[in-house]
């Protein structure tokens, strides 16, 4: 058993419960004990970074200086935006300066020991492939997926220090674990058009589009995605970009852990394919149901 | 003992922050010191002459100048003090510039560092005896390594200028880039057919003796007098009977190992001949993919061969030879511009390299001269040019502007339009680096009569969609992002050092910068030469040139060469390591820490084991100096007693005076 703790983040508790519902399940299943962190706030998001440097770090590092009291040296969060601020606090923590002008902030001190990684690390980092191989009861056969990690889970390479920052593998390797087929997808760390979904639409619209544009040219059935941003622009977004491209897409984006969940054949209560809004059942019905279940 | 101390102002450089006349005046009351005087420039005629009248006029047995730094102008003042009838080496240099003006602001301090290196210099003179260089008979032979275009005209120099030229590469063939090259710039005449007769001119030269598939195992000697070893590697083929008749070449069944010549485009045969203009044109097998020599059987070569020569038990042979000189062309290697993850590393075959695109423009390359993408072999109409891929890019440690990539790859937009008129080529590019001779014309050509598109920016990243690629840039001119739909992505990759030319420089004894490049002995004055004598650099193993360049360099450096051996005896510098006999016991410890072995082992008189200086070899590290248990072995002109005088004129010790 793998023990770390867990910061949900914001989007957790609302535009992607499925996300949070689905990582605590399959961490479970996989061995991974997630500890809550009492009394986590939020991480200063993109607005917090905008306005002030040192409130923006004082705001992650007060989760961070709630993981050193439960004891812990390490966090791990599903979402990339959290986990940037979560280590780019930690990085800023380093210089004694900064730290002490942060730490004024806080009623508890941050030390700046606590590591912070993606939940998609520690599942590369810390669980075997061949036991998620072994594990899987579905496999994923038959569906074709393109796996799109958003623009920050891997960059800028020298702070988050995962994977390979323009070509990264971990989902894809994962993907293929389970038995998909991964298609040769070139856009895998492009920008969806990120918070831009409520000032400039057209922006989003038009990065959004080119991603799914370029998933159907290499016949991706579904996106995998590992951000919850990133999962609302492509998903929930995807009607909007339809109009305004006059395109017809119709591709569901999935959270990674939804389909790991589903391989591992985990309750689909907690997976949550019901709050995604392009209808993910033409996709799934592609998987090749085992003999058994026939 | 008569001193004479001259202080040069070296213009502002020195007397800017120097009281020149101040220092002379201190100087006087050295021990002595004669005579002290500060002059303008002392390096200049007058300034000489004013060194030589002192000499004479006030009857002086040793001189000090304080100026520049002696790597600039010892040799200068030395000659000068022996016009004037005193040995060279009673002669003393104070660097007053580049250790005290040009690094201190303050007047007063540096005043007073000056005549305390002035007083060094001056203890040391006090102490210096006359020497006397021997003199020793050179090897009119000269051993140049690489055979590229700036080796092929260093060796045709060398071999007009009568002298013995040996020639190692290796390749299987000489050419180096030159030769793989389609047209070159600016006059878009034929690569091949320019150095084709000057590659025949090397196999046909009587004072020329090539050996190819060969490299220098080790160098021992020191100038006139080097000795070579050369490991001619197996070819499996015995070169002195084959023809180049090609019928193995024909008939080798295994062609699935890369075409190094043709940058890896094609497949080329386990027995092969590189291209049709090759030097020595005679085959050679590929060990790695040769089915006989790595399964056992096949052997169809053998049974073909009209002449019988295929020797599938060749083995390496090591060749010794000794040169007089010796001329470094080893060039320069390409970027491996898998270093630019956004570039796709290799994942998009239409990806190439300009090199692998002029082996796509050249009539001799894998595709006949016919432009076809390597995916699936269509024309390409979009073509896309990214230029600095490794150039002036201090995240891929190549900060260096490589030179030559803004020139070729405007003779390749060129290009692309004659070969497929309908294209449009689009070179994205940071400036336009032209500055040779008829070189800014060409690349206004390239736009003006060849419609190729210049984009200033950076290419971000290359995606596939379709069977096209993106490509997505800057243009930093209009402010915007840019994506270019591309059939083929050529990408102008710059130059970094020859592979294995830090190893190669270390059996040289020639410095290679951090980037691998060798050092040249002066960036202005001495371009060709190196800090060791009687070895020279030409063309890119000295820094990324062009071909004007490295011929130029390849003859420049053989006028060196001929320079050096047209005299019939050489002398050599007599600031070398002596053992005092007296106190040696023979333990052998010098000989073991001597790096260039320049110290032997002998017996004397009375059978007692002693140590022996080889004069000519030894180069005067002063190594066994400090390895010497009895402090036997002196490095003459630096002795243990005038190296200490130095430090006591620096800081004296408390009991000065009654030591004195």
């Amino acid at each position: 058993m793998f023990k770390i703790a867990y910061y949900p983040g914001c989007s957790g508790q609302g535009t992607s419960l499925e996300y949070d519902s689905s990582t605590r399940a399959v961490c479970k299943a996989l061995d991974v004990e997630l500890v809550d962190i009492p009394d986590w706030s939020c991480c200063g998001s993109t607005p917090a970074h905008t306005v002030n440097h040192v409130l923006s770090a004082a705001l992650s590092a007060r989760n961070l200086a709630q993981v050193e009291v439960m004891g812990m040296d390490k966090v791990t969060t599903p979402c990339p935006s959290c986990l940037t601020n979560l280590r780019t606090a930690a990085h800023k923590m380093e210089d004694p300066g900064f730290r002490t002008k942060a730490n004024a902030l806080l009623d508890v001190p941050c030390n700046g020991n606590v590591d912070a990684q993606s939940v998609l690390q520690v599942l590369t980092e810390h669980v075997d492939l061949e036991l998620i191989k072994s594990k899987v009861v579905k496999p994923l056969t038959g569906i074709k997926i393109a796996c799109y990690y958003g623009c920050i889970m891997n960059r800028p390479p020298e702070l988050m220090r995962f994977d390979h920052h323009e070509n990264p593998m971990a989902m894809d390797n994962l993907m293929t674990a389970l038995g998909a087929e991964v298609v040769p997808f070139a856009l895998k760390v492009e920008c969806c058009g990120a918070s831009y979904g409520i000032p400039r639409n057209d922006i989003v619209t038009r990065l959004s589009g080119k991603l799914l544009d370029a998933g159907r040219d290499v016949g991706a059935d579904a996106f995998v995605t590992a951000c919850p941003l990133c999962q609302m622009n492509l998903d929930l977004r995807q009607g909007q970009i339809n109009h305004a491209l006059h395109e017809k897409f119709k591709i569901p984006v999935f959270y990674y852990t939804q389909l790991l969940g589903y391989a591992l054949g985990l309750d689909r209560a907690v997976l949550g394919f019901e709050k995604l809004c392009v209808d993910p059942r033409l996709a799934l019905g592609k998987i090749k149901q085992p003999a058994q279940a026939r | 003992m008569r001193i004479g101390v001259f202080i040069c102002h070296c213009g502002s450089n020195i007397a800017g922050t120097v009281d020149c006349p101040s220092v002379a005046a201190t100087a006087l009351t050295y021990p002595d010191v004669v005579f002290a005087t500060d002059t303008m420039y002392a390096c200049s005629e007058p300034g000489q002459d004013a060194i030589i009248q002192a000499i004479k006029d006030k009857n002086l047995d040793g001189v000090v100048v304080a100026s520049c730094t002696p790597r600039m102008h010892e040799p200068t003042f030395r000659r000068t003090v022996e016009r004037a009838g005193l040995n060279r080496y009673m002669f003393e240099m104070a660097n007053i510039r580049e250790h005290v003006s040009w690094i201190g602001k303050s007047k007063d301090l540096n005043t007073g560092k000056a005549a305390e290196l002035v007083r060094m210099a001056v203890e040391k003179l006090r102490r210096d005896k006359p020497l006397i260089p021997k003199r020793f008979e050179t090897v009119k032979r000269v051993l140049v390594i690489g055979g590229g275009v700036a080796g092929i005209q260093a060796a045709l120099d060398c071999a007009d200028g009568g002298q013995e030229v040996i020639m190692v590469e290796r390749e299987q063939t000489i050419g180096g880039k030159m030769a793989k090259l389609d047209k070159t710039f600016p006059t878009v005449d034929c690569s091949s057919c320019v150095l084709g007769p000057k590659m025949v001119d090397i196999a046909q030269h009587p004072n020329i003796t090539l050996y190819a598939c060969s490299e220098i195992e080790a160098v021992g000697g020191y100038v006139g007098n080097f000795q070579i070893t050369i490991r001619k590697k197996a070819t499996y083929v015995n070169w002195k009977d084959c023809t180049g008749c090609g019928l193995c070449v024909e008939k080798c069944p295994s062609r699935k190992f890369p075409d190094k010549f043709n940058e890896n485009l094609c497949n080329a045969p386990s027995i092969n001949i590189p291209f049709p203009q090759a030097i020595p044109k005679k085959a050679a097998i590929n060990a790695e993919s040769c089915i006989m020599l790595t399964k056992g059987k096949c052997g169809l070569c053998a049974k073909v061969c009209p002449v019988k020569c295929i020797d599938f038990e060749q083995k390496d042979e090591l060749i010794n030879v000794d040169v007089g000189a010796i001329v470094v062309a080893t060039g320069y290697d390409l970027f491996d511009w898998h270093k630019y993850p956004q570039y796709g590393e290799g994942r998009y075959p239409d990806v190439i390299t300009s090199m692998q695109y002029e082996r796509l423009l050249s009539a001799s390359g894998p595709t006949g001269g016919h432009v076809k993408r390597p995916s699936d072999g269509k024309e390409p109409k979009n073509v896309v040019f990214i230029q600095c891929v490794g150039s002036r890019d201090k995240s891929v440690d190549r900060p260096y502007c490589s030179g030559f990539c803004c020139m070729y790859t405007a003779k390749q937009a060129i290009l692309t339009k004659d070969h497929i008129p309908d294209s449009q080529s689009y070179i994205f590019y940071m400036d336009i680096r032209s500055p040779g001779k008829g070189y800014d014309e060409f690349t206004r050509r390239a736009t003006e009569e060849y419609g190729a598109q210049y984009v200033r920016g950076r290419v971000a990243m290359i995606y596939p969609k379709g069977d096209k690629l993106i490509v997505r840039g800057a243009d930093t001119l209009a402010g915007t992002q840019v994506e270019v739909p591309a059939d083929l992505v050529v990408l102008a990759v710059g130059a970094e050092s020859a592979k294995g030319a830090v190893q190669l420089g270390e059996k040289l004894r020639v410095a290679p910068d951090q980037y691998g490049f060798f050092v040249e002995s002066h960036p202005k004055l001495k371009p060709v030469e190196t800090n060791t004598a009687g070895v020279f650099l030409a063309g890119a193993c000295q820094g990324p040139k062009d071909i004007p360049a490295s011929v130029g360099q390849g003859s420049a450096a053989a006028a060196k060469v001929l320079g050096l051996l047209s005299k019939k005896e050489l002398e050599s510098d007599p600031a070398v390591s002596r053992v005092n006999p007296a106190r040696c016991v023979g333990c052998g410890k010098c000989i073991q820490t001597c790096p260039f072995g320049a110290i032997k082992a002998i017996e004397d008189r009375f059978g007692n084991p002693k140590a022996e200086v080889i004069d000519t070899v030894c180069q005067g590290c002063g190594i066994c100096t400090v390895t010497c248990p009895q402090g036997a072995i002196q490095l003459e002109h630096f002795t243990d007693n005038q190296i200490l005088a130095e430090v006591n004129a620096l800081c004296p010790p408390k009991m000065f005076a009654n030591y004195e």
